[in-house]
């Protein structure tokens, strides 16, 4: 052993790291930096930033019903929502107020797993950053609205198998409906209690 | 022009030229040397290094000047203002006037010293002192930790430093950088001093004690970020922080520019201008300083003082012996084996000495 081998020995792995930053690729151990607001990584599909509201079709048609879960299951309880009357006073299955407080929300995706009427779902929208923590960052019902293509296109793994079981929930219960009716019209005659 | 002017005039004129011209070069170069050392460090852990300002970055070092520019100053209240204030702009003193002995290019010298070297040694030393004052007067533990560091660490290399000077000093026969240059032109103008046996060993030598002259790594403890803070600079905000930052990287320049001047034959070299090569070897000497920032770990104090005193110390006084024998020594390759043999020997020998005892297997006396 001869004093400073060692050091000429780290001196040449930087000095590979110097030259292959110039000539090698990102894989083969030159720089892999992605420089962000120009060029960016592709996004992974189960990738999650804020919920939004889901529509069917038109925004009238939001499938959230207001029924509070996912307000009572969020952790740090940044989700505010008031449910809408009609005229007479009698209850809508829609929310009159619907907040997330953006500062607040920790991304966590629990309102998503809650909610029982795959209303509400996490967001692939990151670059929200605004001046005013006031009011830019209070998202009320109608900046949350998004459609179910948009959703579709961001996460189709998710989107498509919740849409294939909510439709198929839909054609039993028109099954049944039809069986319902069916059963109605034939109600006249009925069966001949057993003895 | 020459013929309209009285002579007085003449004199004023070159020397606001060579001022200016150092005034100018100094602050540029050390900008420019922030850049490059943030890019080739970069590049060396995998990173591409500033690049946004201006293309490749190269504006970068005009955006740091003016957040520099525009931060605001403190002064702690407990600080002696007089010491705390003047300590920035001393240190950028001695860093400009050693510029003024560097041999740039053939006839490129501002003052052509009679004793340049003796000169160049001296001044750069006296950072110390504003090191010093900075530290004291910011009156904070960490600052004088740095302070002290700073003292004897430059204390302990400025002796190595010297020493390995010598053997040049003793074979030129002149205390004058331009001479010492010129001394080295033969061959074309590739007979430097380093491709002497004791030159090489002077160089390096020379080298590494510049390296700790001025705090860099792997000799920065005076300003080591992970013990004390940022050492004696530490209560230092806006431009007076940047004031010390321009004398580093001043003083890094003008090293290498000296080793380079000392052992690589400065100016000399074949075909190219002379200025070319002289910044050509500077900044190879540069480079090679930023490469061990980005390689090596800073040493342990005690580690720092073994190699100056018990290694580099000996090492320079032999080599010294050596250069006088090649100096009476008839010119034949028995002159360059034996002073090599006693070099290498010597440098075995050194080490041999300077290990430390390390068991094979830890032993614990209470631990099973
Ligand atoms: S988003 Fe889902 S859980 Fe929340 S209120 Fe609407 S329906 Fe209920
Ligand atoms: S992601 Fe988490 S924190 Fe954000 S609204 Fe949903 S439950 Fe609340």
């Amino acid at each position: 052993m001869i004093f400073g081998t060692g050091i000429i020995k780290g001196m040449l792995v930087t000095l590979k790291a110097f030259l292959a930053s110039y000539f090698k690729g990102p894989h083969e151990g030159g720089i892999f930096t992605v420089e962000y607001p120009e060029k960016r990584l592709a996004e992974k599909e189960r990738f999650r930033n804020f919920p939004f509201l889901l529509y069917d079709q038109t925004p009238e048609n939001l499938r959230c019903v207001a029924c509070d879960i996912c307000a009572k299951e969020c952790p740090p309880k940044c989700i505010y929502i008031v449910r809408d009357f009609d005229k007479e006073g009698r209850p809508l299955k829609r929310p009159a107020i619907f907040d997330i407080d953006f500062t607040v929300c920790m991304n966590c995706g629990i309102c998503e797993e809650a909610c029982p009427f795959d209303a509400i779902f996490m967001d692939h929208e990151f670059e929200i950053a605004g001046p005013d923590r006031q009011n830019k960052m209070l998202y009320h019902r109608d900046d949350l609205l998004k459609s179910n293509e948009y959703f579709n296109k961001i996460r189709p793994t998710d989107a498509g198998a919740i849409d294939a079981r909510r439709r198929e929930a839909e054609e039993k219960k028109k099954a049944a409906a039809a069986q319902a009716v069916k059963a109605k019209t034939t109600q006249p005659q009925p069966e001949p209690p057993k003895t | 022009m020459a013929g309209f002017l009285p002579d007085w005039v003449l004199v004023i004129k070159s020397v606001l030229i060579s001022i200016a011209a150092i005034a100018f070069l100094g602050p540029v170069t050390m900008m420019y040397l922030t850049l490059l050392e943030r890019k080739v460090v970069g590049r060396m852990q995998n990173r591409i290094g500033p690049n946004r300002v201006g293309k490749w970055g190269l504006l970068q070092p005009l955006a740091d000047g003016v957040k520099m520019l525009t931060k605001e100053d403190i002064v702690p209240t407990p600080a002696d203002p007089i010491a705390h204030f003047l300590a920035p702009i001393l240190i950028v003193v001695p860093a400009l006037l050693v510029f003024a002995v560097i041999p740039f290019g053939r006839g490129m010298t501002a003052v052509d010293l009679n004793v340049g070297l003796l000169f160049f040694i001296a001044i750069s030393s006296t950072t110390t002192l504003a090191i010093f004052m900075a530290s004291w007067g910011s009156r904070n533990k960490f600052s004088l930790l740095g302070g002290m560091r700073s003292v004897a660490q430059m204390v302990s290399y400025e002796v190595p430093m010297v020493l390995s000077v010598v053997p040049v000093i003793l074979i030129t026969g002149s205390l004058s950088t331009n001479d010492i240059v010129l001394a080295q032109g033969g061959w074309g103008g590739l007979k430097w001093f380093i491709f002497t046996p004791w030159g090489l060993l002077a160089f390096i030598i020379f080298y590494l004690c510049g390296v700790a002259e001025c705090n860099r790594s792997p000799f920065d403890l005076p300003e080591a970020e992970s013990e004390i803070v940022a050492g004696f600079h530490t209560e230092y905000s806006g431009m007076k922080f940047a004031l010390f930052y321009m004398a580093e990287f001043m003083n890094s320049f003008t090293i290498s520019a000296l080793a380079a001047t000392l052992f690589l034959g400065g100016w000399q070299g074949p075909v190219l201008p002379s200025w070319l090569w002289f910044f050509m070897k500077t900044y190879v000497l540069i480079f090679i300083m930023i490469w061990f920032r980005g390689t090596l770990p800073r040493f342990r104090v005690d580690q720092l003082m073994n190699l100056a005193w018990k290694f580099l110390l000996p090492l320079t006084l032999i080599n010294i012996f050596v250069a006088g024998f090649w100096y009476f020594a008839p010119n034949t390759i028995v002159r360059v084996l034996m002073s090599a043999g006693v070099l290498s020997l010597s440098f075995w020998g050194l080490q041999k000495l300077n290990q430390g005892y390390a068991p094979e297997k830890r032993v614990y006396q209470f631990g099973d």
